[in-house]
């Protein structure tokens, strides 16, 4: 039947006269003009009638993904032909006007593979901007919504649970919510140290990206051994999923616990021995948000894993416990030396 | 979604302030029927310009996602606070977002609805200058309960902060929190079943008055705390509130500072320096009216100033206190001073005036890394010149004409 349908799909493509004209590409009117197309389509990100990249569109995957309830992500990067991005002294790619960025969901067993969301953060003149897009029914094309929306969805956790969830497509404002940085949007994820391109980066015929060879570490993938140690994927981890808010000008700022990869994690300010500020049921009754040698005492432990809205961290974009994440947090912990007896 | 043009005079003349075109304000309606009632709502928050109303219908929104505001100079304005015939945002079903209702925008004016039942906070309100909350209620309608959220009404990080006429009922934190915050008014309002009634945190220059803090653990608490990036509070002044009857049993979750806060407490300066207390009404506070302490925990912040300096207490009504101290030790004081304590309770750590014509305990632990149990309580005279008086808050009057 899947098959079938396929085929009909193709055909009214066809029959549409879609054969006759060039493969559509991004519009960079829209991109740069339209305050808030409604159909995902208009931006010509995508190929027609599916979730497939356009042309020139770069994709790119990352060592540490933010965690999103098990989703598959598929990632791209669009910059106008002849534009270039730089990488700045902190290594974050510092991308042109017209640029977008481009983050589908879905899960493989889910929606026939297909992705349930698209998340467009554009630079446009006057900043960036993020839109949020879910995908229509038949797969063809994406709405906004800028208000979110709640979608039911099942899958398979890695350790073979089954796992349902109301899954929160993030409202335009939950958006900036993590990509904010004193105030405005800013992209999180393509950073030096964290981007990875495939083969196709050397064939792109759109912008570039100027320094990429520019030799830094790589961040550690939070679930390969081989690539860090347990503390250094755990504070990848940390950098990933949580120093987007936690950072002295983000979300978090005024919880004074700072995760970013650059930040001291000897320090207070990192948790180590930090007591909850403005946690309130966050706290779990404990008194530090990471006890050394003590994860079942780590109040940090206890917001990852829990699903309360009034505990749970990160506050938006999860309804499933990261339990292999919350393992190797919890390895962190549990190997650092037991500090002053409370 | 209904659109139409303001009929309100006073948005175009603070649009006018603000500098922006009074022409462009419209009133964006909303109402909670519907299915996508949650979302309609949150579209019109995000779809708001610069002066426009968001207004709610009266009646009763089931909210499984927390709210936010993200546009300045916006106003979102109900119907009223009751529950037969204001507008009500019910948040019992909440599944997602660590509060009820997020403004991270300037100049935003809340009023005339009610937020119940937030799994996290509230409505909190995050580098949000010059906002205004005025005639709110936030409540978890069970009452005190650990399982409540944290804060009811919870600016931060904020420059020019107005909360007035609002009720506050059942924080398991405070039910006013204003933290790392400039130039703040708190008043006419009510605050009570909270573990804290009304909290300032960590913020400089603020005016608490004409409130009533009743049946709370603590009535009015002024803190300071380390390792969070603005500290140092001080210039707070707390006059003309009823503190009464604060003897509810403290519900905070362990490990929050104010699970430290005895019941019976009325006005606990922590840390600080320049707070004055005065002009205020006490009565029925088991543990005290007044307590003034250092930061006792073990810290590692070597910018933090852990004790209480320049504290004023002064032309304050007291009724019956001390009579149920609910500190370590603090039954056999009682007991050894005839059944109670004196009505204001310092531990010895920094620098007070007490100029009120009542007793005083002091712990005698001037160094703040004296354990408790090293106590020697024992009466003591702070009666003396105060420091000069601190000027007040004055709000921009934008501000004010806002709920003129």
């Amino acid at each position: 039947m899947k098959l079938g349908a396929a085929a009909i799909a193709a055909a009214l493509v066809c029959a549409g006269g879609a054969m006759a004209l060039p493969p559509p590409s991004p519009n960079q009117t829209v991109i740069e003009e339209a305050a808030m197309p409604r159909k995902l389509s208009e931006f010509g990100l995508f190929r027609a009638g599916g979730a497939e990249l356009s042309d020139g569109v770069l994709p790119y995957d990352l060592h540490t993904p933010l965690f999103s309830d098990y989703a598959d992500k598929a990632r791209g990067i669009w910059m106008p032909p002849g534009a270039k991005a730089t990488v700045d002294a902190d290594g974050n790619v510092q991308f042109p006007v017209g640029t977008v960025l481009i983050k589908s969901f879905g899960w493989a067993d889910a929606n026939d593979g297909k992705p349930v969301e698209t998340r467009l953060l554009i630079h446009r003149s006057d900043g960036w901007t993020a839109l949020p897009y879910v995908w229509d029914a038949d797969g063809r094309d994406a709405t906004l919504a800028i208000g979110g929306r709640r979608i039911p969805v099942s899958f398979d956790e890695p350790d073979g649970t089954t796992r349902s969830i109301s899954y929160a497509v993030p409202n335009k404002n939950q958006c900036k919510e993590c990509h904010a940085l004193d105030g405005a949007i800013a992209p999180i994820g393509p950073k030096l140290r964290n981007i990875r391109f495939g083969a196709a980066y050397r064939t792109n015929a759109a912008g570039r990206i100027e320094g990429l060879s520019r030799q830094v570490a790589a961040l550690p993938a939070w679930d390969n051994p081989a690539s860090g140690s347990v503390a250094e994927r755990a504070r990848a981890y940390l950098d990933v999923n949580c120093a987007h808010c936690h950072n002295p000008k983000g979300s978090a700022s005024n919880s004074g616990l700072f995760l970013r990869w650059t930040d001291d994690p000897d320090g207070v300010n990192y948790g180590i021995e930090k007591r909850p500020t403005a946690a309130g049921r966050g706290s779990g009754g404990m008194d530090f948000a990471v006890a050394p040698g003590h994860p079942e005492a780590s109040f940090l432990i206890y917001r990852l894993e829990s699903l309360d809205p009034g505990i749970a961290m990160p506050e938006v974009g999860r309804a499933t416990v990261h339990k292999e994440g919350a393992a190797l947090l919890r390895q962190w912990i549990a190997g650092m030396e037991t500090r002053s007896a409370h | 979604m209904r659109v139409r043009h303001a009929a309100y005079i006073a948005l175009p003349v603070a649009a006018i302030l603000l500098g922006l075109s009074p022409a462009a304000a419209k009133t964006i309606r909303v109402e909670p029927d519907g299915v996508d009632a949650n979302e309609k709502l949150q579209e019109a928050l995000i779809l708001a310009e610069p002066g426009d109303v968001v207004e709610l219908a009266p009646g009763r929104w089931t909210l499984t996602d927390g709210l936010s505001l993200d546009v300045a100079n916006v106003t979102l304005r109900g119907a009223g606070i009751d529950d037969q015939n204001g507008s009500i945002l019910d948040f019992s079903g909440q599944q997602g977002a660590g509060e009820g209702l997020l403004v991270t925008s300037d100049d935003v004016f809340l009023t005339d609805f009610a937020v119940l039942n937030t799994k996290g906070d509230g409505i909190k309100s995050k580098g949000a200058d010059r906002i205004v909350y005025h005639q709110l209620r936030v409540e978890w309608t069970a009452g005190p309960k650990e399982t409540n959220g944290a804060y009811g009404i919870y600016p931060v990080e904020s420059t020019d902060v107005l909360v007035n006429r609002v009720v506050v009922r059942g924080a398991s934190d405070a039910g006013i929190y204003v933290g790392q915050s400039k130039n703040i008014v708190v008043r006419d309002s009510i605050a009570t079943e909270n573990v804290a009634g009304i909290e300032i945190e960590n913020s400089y220059d603020a005016d608490v008055h004409d409130n009533i803090a009743t049946k709370n653990t603590g009535g009015i608490l002024v803190f300071d705390l380390p390792s969070l990036p603005m500290q140092g509070g001080h210039n707070v002044r707390v006059f003309d509130n009823i503190v009464s009857d604060n003897n509810t049993p403290n519900f905070a979750p362990k490990g929050n500072i104010v699970a430290s806060v005895p019941a019976g407490t009325g006005v606990l300066v922590m840390a600080n320096r320049n707070v004055e207390i005065s002009g205020n009404i006490f009565d029925e506070n088991g543990t005290a009216n007044v307590m003034i302490v250092g930061y006792r925990y073990e810290h590692k912040d070597p910018k933090y100033q852990p004790l209480p300096k320049a504290i004023v207490v002064a032309d304050n009504l007291h009724g019956r206190a001390g009579y149920a101290p609910a500190f370590p030790g603090g039954a056999e004081v009682a007991a050894a001073l005839g059944g109670s304590i004196p009505p204001v309770l310092w531990d010895g750590a920094g620098d007070a005036v007490v100029n009120d014509a009542v007793g005083v305990l002091s712990l005698n632990l001037p160094d703040v890394s004296m354990p408790q149990s090293d106590a020697k309580p024992s009466p003591a005279d702070l009666s003396g010149d105060a420091p000069a008086a601190l000027p007040g808050v004055r709000l921009p009057e934008s501000m004010e004409a806002r709920i003129r």
